[in-house]
């Protein structure tokens, strides 16, 4: 984790710009009004987006800004693995008595924030976005639906194995990139 | 024809009540799924009732997608495939012809010229079924047999993605047949398939290259000629 860490360190500098544009009310929870919910998806910077299988392999994995380090396929293969025993641990364990925990949603760290979001059959998928991202949620489930759409209906896909759709990619692409 | 659906009334009734009426035994096992609570097939139905209804199409993604799936399962490389799916297609083509012109009634037309049954096919059959009309409609300028209608979104083509070892397939090889069956149906005999033409604006844009008999050609320049 403090390699990625490190990755979106070094890509924060050259977002500068982005960061220093007016954020209205970028500390209160939720948007009042559409208006405001679109413009915070407006101003949306998203570095990573990965998906892992219920086993806990990593079956897709993009970038979204260029200046960000890379790992070898290798590591982002053992990230993803050590994430998937994390998440177990954590929906293990709970303060609480309650036994049904839904595991590790957020990450937040100086430089990034990671969201989780487990679907019933296990499927994980991780988003990776600038600190004090707003609605990232939102985000991730729309991630989800694109690939309901278009991994899970594409008859040339096998289940459980990585993703390689065109129709993905480039829905996934012009959802998050006109955002940056 | 009989179209009281009585019999399997008796059937499935035969399958709970304690003394069986053994003519229709034999019958029960098929009754649930193919009639509905009502015991009305879809041979009762009106006709006309589906024209306007529309259907969810997450499920037709889903069905298109087994459909692909089985296909491939029997065949030997894309060539094979593609013309599975057009089989496919030419099946459902030809009772949707007799569907379309039924509806037309009294205004239905047998089309006799060859520009207006591609008209026919870009228009009222595809808004038939897709609700919209084929985006273009061309002649090949190089043959004279030869005509495309294009696509620039196909249905049957949205969620899928053909992988890179199979660039030459396109699915809608299934809408190809379709057409296809319709020109045998009004005797223009032709070859109709798909190619995958994508532009910048649509990337999934279709061609559908219609290629007529010598005979259809023939009948079309006696034709011109009186």
């Amino acid at each position: 984790m403090a390699k990625k860490e490190q990755a979106s360190c070094s890509s924060t500098a050259n977002l500068q710009p982005t960061l220093s544009q007016p954020h209205p009310s970028a500390a209160s929870a939720a948007p009042a009004s559409p208006q405001a919910r679109f413009r915070y998806l407006a101003t949306m910077v998203v570095y990573a987006v990965l998906i892992l299988n219920k086993a806990g392999g990593l079956i897709y994995q993009r970038d979204f800004n260029p200046g960000l380090q890379k790992l070898s396929s290798n590591d982002y293969l053992i990230l993803a693995g050590t994430f998937h025993g994390v998440h177990a641990i954590t929906s293990q364990i709970s303060p609480t008595n309650d036994s049904a925990s839904s595991g590790l949603e957020v990450l937040e760290s100086e430089n990034f924030v990671m969201r989780c979001f487990q679907t019933l059959t296990g499927t994980k998928f991780l988003v990776f976005a600038e600190p004090r991202q707003p609605n990232l949620d939102v985000v991730v489930r729309r991630v989800y639906e694109l690939y309901a759409d278009y991994v899970m209906k594409n008859p040339f896909y096998q289940i459980e194995m990585p993703i390689r759709s065109e129709g993905f990619d480039r829905h996934l692409t012009s959802y998050i990139k006109p955002h940056q | 024809m009989n179209r009281d659906p009585s019999p399997f009334r008796t059937a499935s009734t035969a399958s709970t009540a304690t003394s069986p009426t053994p003519k229709y035994a034999n019958l029960t096992a098929s009754t649930n799924l193919r009639y509905s609570l009502t015991r009305k097939s879809i041979y009762d139905r009106h006709l006309n009732r589906t024209k306007t209804s529309e259907l969810s199409k997450s499920a037709f993604a889903f069905l298109f997608g087994e459909m692909v799936q089985y296909a491939q399962k029997k065949v030997y490389g894309v060539q094979d495939l593609e013309k599975k799916l057009n089989l496919h297609g030419y099946a459902v083509g030809q009772r949707f012809l007799e569907l379309l012109l039924w509806r037309d009634g009294r205004t239905a037309k047998r089309e006799t010229r060859i520009l207006g049954i591609l008209q026919f096919i870009s228009h009222q059959l595809y808004r038939a079924i897709f609700q919209k009309q084929a985006d273009t409609l061309e002649k090949v300028r190089e043959n004279d047999d030869e005509y495309m209608i294009s696509d620039n979104d196909p249905v049957v083509n949205t969620y899928i993605s053909v992988p890179k070892e199979m660039s030459q397939l396109n699915c809608g090889a299934f809408i190809a047949g379709i057409i296809e069956a319709v020109l045998d149906g009004h005797c223009f005999p032709a070859k109709v398939t798909a190619h995958t033409a994508p532009n910048e604006m649509w990337p999934g844009r279709t061609v559908f290259l219609i290629k007529f008999e010598p005979e259809v050609l023939e009948r079309e320049a006696l034709r011109v000629g009186s």
